[in-house]
């Protein structure tokens, strides 16, 4: 099969992309380099139904508040800054959405089972706690070693579309995190059937070297299927070195339940 | 002159005592952080801690600033590793906990359709069944020690946390060294009384017939306490 050159795309031209019903990942942490163009993006569309994975933060807020959603699947929704997301509070008091949460670790070894295509992967996290109440389709296994410890069993967090923004990306969708930490974005994109990134600025392939180290291109070409180049995409969450959390823009974002800047 | 929050800060540090070389995670508001540097900059040299992001910091800087000298990265992945690893002593809040040390910060009211959503369980879960773990509540109420907790997040010693240290309060520490793991008033805060804590706490406290007071903080402790928190941030934390 012949693989595009380049893979650059609009925000609206990746909501078109989606359907009512899927599973959709979105990268970041908290109110951390989150997609926010994309997710403008389909709050613009009319996609509705959608089961959201993330470590969440405003993505999932504005999700709700827009009646995008009908389940979330998250370890939090926070702002860091402001530890309680007012619109996920109010969809959840309302009883508008289903919630499916996990601990943080156990959250991230959904992710690793998707990326590895395991049905499952086994961890500590969990035992004892509500979260096994609260979700009664969580299973536990037995260890088949001498030990014989039990363990939960969390199930892959397999996606049909995963969202990340990324600081550089080529055009073919080579894609590089320059601030301190990655997050899970590489594992998003691994553990999707489509993965779309966005990113502050499109370089070519040869220039990703210029910024930082081999180390950096968290995201490879193979993972990716659209680009789209949007500074400023992360809308007012931090977008580290490009730039910090907008504490501002995020307050009004919290009184109003839209971020106007994005639209 | 010391202060409630001195006291505080301090009886956090204490819990890190003996721990050696592992993280010490203070998580939230001034008063975990600084008892984490506080601890390391004292007596518990071995300690590890970091700038709050993802960089274990080689100095121990004030509060709110940047580490001069970085000794490692941790990123959220490495921390989550960190967590099942055990190599780690967190120092978690609570917005509800029982006598056993289970403990809420998802919602209050029926989960299925809370009256307050909170944060969501975040790491408490794999926090008290993988690492040592202690708390901090600044607000020492019945609304926040209750008899029963509306939605486990971090497990107590009735259901298999590893390793529950102490909780430390705006009034007191406590502890779980009774035979049934149940909460136990170890130290009251100077100025504070056992029937002041035994009103505040919404279920029976074991208390013993001696019950000390808190240790102060030294003239030497002080000193550093000042310089890691120049603008008092503590004192905003803790109510007088």
């Amino acid at each position: 099969m012949n693989v595009p050159r380049t893979k650059v795309m609009t925000a609206e031209q990746v909501a078109a992309g989606l359907e009512s019903g899927m599973t959709v990942g979105i990268g970041g942490w908290g109110s951390r380099r989150k997609p926010m163009a994309l997710v403008a993006a389909v709050l613009r569309s009319p996609v509705r139904d959608l089961t959201v994975v993330s470590y969440g933060g405003p993505d999932v807020g504005m999700l709700c508040a827009a009646g995008k959603v009908r389940r979330v699947v998250a370890p939090f929704v926070t702002l860091d800054s402001i530890p309680l997301e007012p619109h996920f509070r109010r969809a959840r008091q309302a009883g508008e959405i289903e919630f499916t949460e996990y601990d943080e670790g156990m959250f991230m070894f959904g992710l690793l089972a998707a990326a590895h295509r395991l049905p499952f992967l086994p961890t500590r996290a969990g035992l004892g706690s509500d979260v096994l109440r609260v979700n009664p389709e969580l299973r536990t296994v037995r260890s088949p070693y001498g030990d014989g410890e039990e363990l939960v069993a969390v199930p892959a967090l397999a996606m049909d579309v995963a969202l990340v923004h990324l600081n550089r990306a080529d055009p073919r969708g080579n894609a590089q995190y320059l601030g301190p930490d990655p997050y899970f974005d590489d594992l998003y994109a691994k553990a999707a059937a489509r993965c779309y990134v966005s990113c502050e600025r499109l370089v070519d392939t040869a220039d990703l070297l210029k910024e930082g180290p081999a180390q950096s291109l968290l995201i490879s070409r193979s993972m990716v299927t659209g680009v789209v180049e949007a500074p400023g995409g992360a809308g007012f969450t931090a977008c580290e070195p490009d730039y910090g959390r907008d504490e501002e823009r995020q307050r009004r974002y919290v009184e109003t339940g839209r971020d106007d800047e994005q639209g | 002159m010391t202060s409630r929050a001195d006291v505080c800060v301090l009886a956090c540090a204490e819990a890190f005592r003996g721990d050696g070389e592992i993280l010490a995670a203070g998580i939230g508001g001034a008063v975990t952080v600084l008892a984490a540097r506080l601890a390391r900059l004292t007596f518990e040299p071995g300690l590890l801690t970091h700038d709050g992001v993802c960089l274990l910091t080689g100095d121990v800087p004030a509060l709110g600033r940047p580490p001069e000298v970085v000794e490692g990265w941790l990123p959220f992945r490495d921390h989550l590793w960190l967590v099942l690893n055990g190599r780690r002593h967190v120092m978690l809040g609570a917005s509800q906990i029982d006598r056993h040390g289970n403990t809420n910060i998802s919602c209050v009211g029926d989960w299925a359709r809370p009256k307050a959503q909170l944060l969501g369980v975040r790491g408490a879960p794999g926090n008290t069944r993988c690492d040592p773990t202690s708390y901090w509540i600044p607000r020492h109420t019945p609304r926040v020690f209750v008899p029963r907790v509306d939605m486990v997040s971090g497990i107590g010693t009735d259901r298999g946390a590893y390793d529950l240290r102490r909780v430390v309060t705006n009034l007191a520490v406590l502890d779980f060294a009774t035979p049934d793991g149940s909460m136990r008033l170890a130290s009251v805060h100077p100025g504070v009384s056992v029937a002041d804590v035994v009103a505040a706490t919404g279920f029976e406290l074991t208390v013993p017939a001696e019950v000390p007071v808190t240790r102060e903080p030294t003239a030497a402790e002080l000193d550093i306490l000042d310089r890691l928190d120049p603008g008092r941030a503590r004192e905003r934390e803790v109510p007088a």
